[in-house]
């Protein structure tokens, strides 16, 4: 806990002192705050009783900026043998109180406009556990069920200080576990800050403009911009309609200015499906998924894919072009 | 004598086997395609061909046929080996037949759905 390095910012800090009551270390702590809470509500008509004896505001704030009034309240839930770490936790707490205090009351009064409330309870509390020891057995009863309530606030009050700067819970001294999700979240944050295109080119999704299909008379689809599409994805025409044909289980033929005539009625939607197959298969490089790719037949016909953003190579299976005529075939067989 | 830090499990394993697969080619008939064509109008076929040798066509025709309630044939192929061919779009109810429990409870890595 060093002091001076903290000095400059003030509120992280501030902010800092409700994490280290609610990390999960200190949940136990904070679960304590909750319970004297929450026991100060249930016995209300005790604490109504003890009103004159509950100190005003003014007074709670300068008994919780009062280091020696923590061990009157450790007492309180000592009873449930976690007073070791609680103590810690406390110790921590009354110096840095002491340090706010010091330096700038100013926005320690900001910052306990949100904390005294808290403060004041468990004030009421500690107060009460002098006069009664009835209370702080209920606090102990209710401390189970309270700290489920507690835990459910704890993520607001964890994502504090500035990871780029440096403060709250990423300084660099900090000794508090730092939660899964705020060290996931960095190291993406990391991951990106570093490495822009990275983010840019695997985030980025592949475009191909929609396929334009009509329909030539009643039995035939054409489909329009298949020389656009295949220039997009960099790969031949050929390859492609063979590609649909084969999964359509049909035959066509290219008709002018690049159209492909499909036999068979197809709605745009379809043949979209069959190109995102067609890209996923033999467009996009299975290990970056980037689709900046070649395809090449490489030795014994076999059809390779040289990714040009990795380097990677893989290899493709062969459109069985053969089988699909197979199909053709049978289908004219049985329609006569 | 063996060393316990050398049999570890090999990750290019699935690899190997996948490039096996495709140098083989068409050789290799380990994937069941189930496919579809267009007939006439909005009719259209379901074809699945590649199934395991150890199934009787015939008996998973005459479930098939109960269960999806449509016709079908076994049409025997000189290529392509017995073809499973049945009527309509049978293509999802065909898949989770051959994965399902009550099915075939074949791998479904191993089936391809082709078609729209």
């Amino acid at each position: 806990m060093d002091a001076s390095e903290e000095r400059p910012d003030t509120p992280d800090r501030k902010q800092r002192k409700s994490v280290v009551f609610d990390t999960e270390a200190v949940v136990v702590e904070g679960d304590g705050t909750v319970t004297k809470m929450a026991s100060a509500e249930a016995a209300q008509d005790s604490a109504q009783s003890h009103a004159p004896s509950t100190p005003p505001l003014s007074d709670a704030l300068g008994a919780f900026t009062n280091p020696n009034e923590a061990p009157v309240e450790e007492q309180a839930p000592a009873e449930d043998g976690l007073d070791l770490s609680m103590m810690k936790k406390k110790k921590k707490k009354s110096k840095k109180t002491e340090d706010a205090d010091g330096e700038a009351a100013a926005d320690g009064a900001a910052e306990e406009g949100g904390l005294d409330l808290t403060m004041k309870k468990k004030k009421k509390k500690s107060k009460k556990t002098e006069e009664d020891e009835l209370a702080a057995k209920i606090a102990a009863l209710e401390m189970g069920e309270e700290g489920a309530e507690e835990k459910a606030d704890e993520p607001k009050e964890e994502q504090t200080g500035d990871m780029e700067k440096g403060t709250g819970i990423w300084t660099h001294d900090e000794t508090k576990p730092v939660s899964y999700d705020l060290l996931l979240s960095r190291f993406f944050n990391l991951l990106s800050q570093k490495n822009p295109d990275h983010a840019s080119s695997g985030s980025k999704n592949y475009k191909i403009p929609p396929p334009q299909c009509m329909r030539e008379g009643n039995k035939k689809t054409i489909f329009g911009n298949l020389p656009d599409i295949c220039k997009r994805m960099k790969r031949s025409e050929e390859h492609v309609t063979s590609y649909l044909f084969a999964e359509l289980g049909t035959s066509g033929s290219t008709a002018g200015a690049g159209q492909l005539v499909i036999k068979g009625r197809f709605q745009q939607k379809q043949i979209e499906n069959v190109l995102r197959k067609y890209i996923i298969e033999y467009v996009t490089c299975k290990t970056c998924r980037s689709a900046d790719t070649e395809l090449n037949k490489g030795e014994n016909r076999l059809y390779f894919i040289n990714c040009h953003h990795c380097g990677s190579r893989r290899s493709v299976t062969a459109i069985k072009t053969g089988f699909s005529a197979q199909v053709g075939k049978r289908r004219k067989m049985r329609t006569g | 004598m063996s060393i316990e830090n050398l049999k570890t499990y090999d990750p290019f394993a699935d690899a190997e086997a996948d490039v096996d697969a495709v140098q083989l080619g068409g050789k290799k008939e380990d994937y069941v395609h189930i496919r579809i064509q267009q007939r006439n109008g909005r009719k259209t076929l379901t074809t699945v061909q590649g199934l395991p040798p150890k199934f009787d066509r015939k008996k998973i025709l005459s479930v098939i046929r109960k269960k999806f309630a449509c016709n079908g044939t076994v049409v025997a192929d000189e290529n392509m080996g017995e073809v499973i061919q049945l009527q309509g779009d049978q293509r999802k109810s065909m898949q989770e037949f051959l994965v399902g429990k009550q099915g075939l409870e074949l791998d479904p890595k191993i089936i391809k759905i082709h078609g729209f």
